[in-house]
């Protein structure tokens, strides 16, 4: 187990800067928009990165909805928490790219808008899980993460729709793209899948911890001697 | 008891005490009421442009005098314990939170047909498309916001910072429904496109939240 | 050049988020560390 972790946490390391050397340097400059294209490597494998992990809170809910295990309430846990810290750095470098190459910060765009709509979902789930007084709030969470991912297609239409009715700028690449960029863009996303599985596996130990120091505690309080 | 049997009886029983009180109904039509007013100062547009908005500003006007009815939707329930009453008995959870809901979407249909009028007055609003469309999307528009918010209710009942949790758990998840919501309502005005993509739209959210609540409910009424 | 600045301001706030998250991780497991003393005593 712990040989595993250090063995991803390097290679993690070894790629992300491998895929780093890639987008800044060794990747052909893009003709229209210039250097600032590179952004690009970073804010669409994040929001990869991001909608595979709304994914496994997905799944995870569900197992957890037909077993009642600890482990998947765990796994829905950490893939929200990791999701959104991916998602945010979505909204963020989105932004940073959109300004010098449209001169607006943001724009309604299908995918800006999808994630910052995922990522207002994931950021209420983890307030819901913070925020419960219930003891079955992997329950309560679980159920609102169905109704989350049941949403994502019903957002990603009705955006998508909105859009063909009010064209407006989109961020991105738009069409086809050169075969040199497209491997910069997967290795920097195989760099990102790594760190992702890196923060997930580090927070899920955590989580184990934290729970078994609660429970220590809860059965300490119940045998100690009443002041 | 079969299911539409409970399902009447708790409505007819919601209802019944909501008109004897009135103490919530009274309040909650004078906020729709302040709603419309704050908004015709905050917003004043010329005809031809309040046509443009006033779908988005109904909405929203129509969602805070939800949000209002919808955190005291569990309130009586949470105060005589009659939820853990239900935990206990053999009864299903289903027809309770479709009653509930039904109860819901009633008393802001309500809301609704009063605030509209004084909509139309103050921004001189006249409807340039399919008028009739209106009803639907008022209908599919309204169940959407109180399917989800009855539910979301129920868990926020099991939350600190109760009536601000609601809100948090509604609104994120009700985009699409506003965007449809919002958007057929100014096609309807303006003329200028159809609405049927939008009510289509409404017409999925609405089969899916109500299957998936009724799902779930049982689990969420579980969880104490 | 100036657009050379965004390219920058974007991969450095993103390596700030992550290690923003990874503070935060570090922080809960030194108060978990602390439980743990405490329980051990």
């Amino acid at each position: 187990m712990k040989r595993g972790f250090t063995i991803l946490a390097i290679v993690t390391g070894l790629l992300l800067s491998f895929a780093l050397y890639e987008a800044l340097i060794a990747a052909p400059t893009e003709r229209t928009m210039g250097d600032v294209q590179r952004i690009f490597y970073y804010h669409v494998p994040s929001a990869w990165t991001a909608f595979l992990l709304f994914l496994i809170n997905f799944v995870a809910s569900v197992v957890y909805l037909i077993r009642r295990d600890s482990k998947s309430d765990i796994i829905a846990l950490v893939s929200a928490e990791v999701g959104v810290v991916f998602c945010t750095v979505v909204l963020v470098t989105g932004p940073i790219w959109a300004r010098p190459v449209w001169g607006i910060w943001w724009t309604w765009d299908l995918r800006l808008t999808l994630t910052l709509v995922l990522w207002l979902i994931y950021v209420s789930y983890l307030v819901l899980r913070r925020f419960s007084t219930s003891s079955q709030t992997a329950k309560l969470a679980a159920v609102l993460a169905v109704f989350g991912a049941l949403d994502v297609p019903l957002v990603y239409f009705s955006i998508w729709f909105f859009r063909t009715q009010h064209p407006s700028p989109v961020i991105g690449n738009g069409g086809s793209l050169d075969p040199r960029m497209a491997q910069v863009l997967l290795i920097n996303w195989a760099a990102f899948l790594c760190l992702a599985w890196l923060m997930s596996w580090t927070r899920f130990r955590l989580e184990v911890l934290k729970r078994e120091v609660e429970e220590a505690q809860s059965l300490q309080s119940l045998l100690e001697p009443s002041r | 008891m079969s299911f539409l049997t409970i399902t009447r009886a708790t409505l007819a029983k919601d209802i019944r005490l909501e008109w004897r009180s009135k103490d919530a109904i009274n309040a909650m039509l004078f906020f729709s009421l302040l709603v419309v007013v704050i908004f015709s100062f905050a917003f004043d547009p010329t005809a031809e442009e309040s046509r443009r908005i006033a779908g988005g500003l109904i909405w929203v006007a129509f969602l805070f005098a939800a949000i209002v009815a919808l955190n005291q939707t569990w309130a009586r329930e949470l105060r005589n314990q009659v939820l853990d009453a239900y935990r206990v008995s053999p009864a299903p959870a289903n027809p309770l939170f479709l009653a509930k809901a039904l109860g819901n979407f009633i008393f802001v249909i309500v809301l609704e047909a009063l605030m509209t009028p004084l909509f139309v007055m103050f921004y001189k609003l006249r409807v340039l498309g399919a008028a009739w469309q209106l009803l639907p999307i008022a209908a599919l528009g309204t169940w959407a916001l109180v399917v989800n918010g009855t539910f979301f209710a129920a868990i926020s009942i099991r939350t600190r910072a109760r009536e601000i949790m609601l809100p948090l758990l509604l609104f994120p998840l009700s985009i699409p429904a506003l965007l449809a919501m919002v958007n057929s309502t100014t096609a309807v005005l303006t003329g200028e496109e159809s609405a049927r993509f939008w009510i289509a739209l409404l017409v999925a959210y609405d089969v899916v939240f109500t299957t998936v609540g009724l799902l779930l409910f049982e689990t969420v009424l579980e969880a104490e | 050049m100036n657009s050379l600045h965004y390219l920058y301001a974007a991969y450095i706030a993103t390596w700030a988020i992550h290690g923003g998250y990874l503070v935060i991780l570090v922080r809960k497991y030194s108060k978990i560390q602390r439980e743990m003393k405490k329980l051990g005593k």
